[in-house]
């Protein structure tokens, strides 16, 4: 109910704030609806990665020790870089959505940027680590090579090239799919970018400011779980 | 977030920042450590908590005033909870590869 001074001259219907559509009787309730609609998006986006996961602890499980020797390829330290990018493109984002409801007009165009360059930071060192993935024959289907690593305790000594191949077809699924959702969230924060250069976001109106960030933020917290399922599963000596 | 408008959120977007980034690099770190059957779990722990403030701070899932949000948060953690626990009740006691 902050905005009640806007919601009594609508009280008769009478559009006195632009950015209020007809069918709200305040900016808040509309500001609630959309972003209500947004959790439940994100809410189906739990569930449709939860099956991910699933399949992934399935086979990490039953596969330990194969498991452990793919992810070893990986490149940590790209991994753990890419997590921070995506760190502080989250923050870049809150202040984007704070700017933009105390209508900081630079503040909000340079958080958009930021997020913006570190989402394009954060696709190019992935797209790095699937260039060497195919350099070294890690990428599932006829090429796919994996060297037969002794690992202690393992029922057959060495580590069984088929069972890594699942590990890597996971590990492209599951950073494939977040990766595109990276580049759907870049597409919304350029047009974010252009909507808040036209000035169109005021502390009325920044919803899609709002929406936009939760998207991102949801799509970081994907890469939280990513990161240590994927790359520091087998690292300690 | 409209009873939070009146003090400045800064402070608190920046500390959940830097214990972000601290729980990254101690996640990295950890993993280097021999703890047996404890990596995993120091390693979703961690980004559990890092999860958890994301979401309730930079989400503003803390301070919403809109209740069918949170309504819709602990409905998905519930349905994910019945995915993953019923799932992984029924393959753990299974031989592996067994149909």
């Amino acid at each position: 109910m902050a905005d009640s001074s806007i919601a009594v001259q609508n009280a008769h219907g009478e559009a006195q704030n632009p950015a209020l559509l007809h069918h709200f009787a305040e900016p808040e309730q509309q500001r609630n609806a959309a972003s209500l609609g947004m959790w439940v998006f994100l809410g189906t986006e739990v569930m449709f990665f939860g099956g991910l996961f699933v399949s992934y602890l399935v086979y990490r499980l039953w596969y330990f020790g194969d498991f452990g020797a793919a992810s070893k390829t990986l490149n940590v330290k790209l991994g753990a870089t890419n997590t921070a990018f995506l760190i502080c493109s989250s923050l870049t984002v809150v202040l984007a959505v704070w700017a933009a409801q105390t209508a900081r007009r630079t503040l909000l165009l340079v958080s958009l940027g930021l997020t913006l360059l570190l989402g394009l930071a954060f696709l190019g060192i992935k797209g790095i680590e699937y260039h060497d993935k195919f350099v070294e024959h890690h990428v599932p289907g006829a090429s796919f090579s994996f060297e037969h690593e002794k690992i202690p305790g393992h029922p057959d000594h060495y580590a069984n090239a088929q069972h890594a191949q699942i590990y890597f077809a996971l590990y492209f699924i599951m950073t494939g799919l977040h990766a595109l959702h990276m580049i759907v969230g870049i597409g919304i924060f350029l047009w974010l970018f252009t909507m808040a250069w036209k000035g169109r976001f005021t502390p009325e109106y920044n919803t899609p400011v709002e929406i936009g960030g939760l998207y991102w933020h949801f799509v970081d917290i994907i890469w939280i779980y990513l990161f240590p399922l994927l790359y520091l599963i087998d690292q300690h000596p | 977030m409209s009873e939070h408008s009146k003090s400045s959120p800064l402070k608190t977007y920046f500390a959940v920042w830097v214990a972000l980034l601290v729980g990254t690099y101690v996640t990295y770190k950890a993993a280097f450590l021999d703890l047996a059957p404890l990596n995993a779990a120091v390693a979703l722990t961690i980004a559990s908590i890092k999860a958890t403030l994301v979401a309730l701070f930079f989400m503003h899932i803390k301070g919403t005033s809109e209740k069918m949000t949170k309504v819709v948060v602990v409905t998905s953690l519930f349905f994910l909870i019945i995915l993953l626990g019923l799932s992984m009740s029924d393959y753990v006691v299974r031989a592996p590869g067994a149909n």
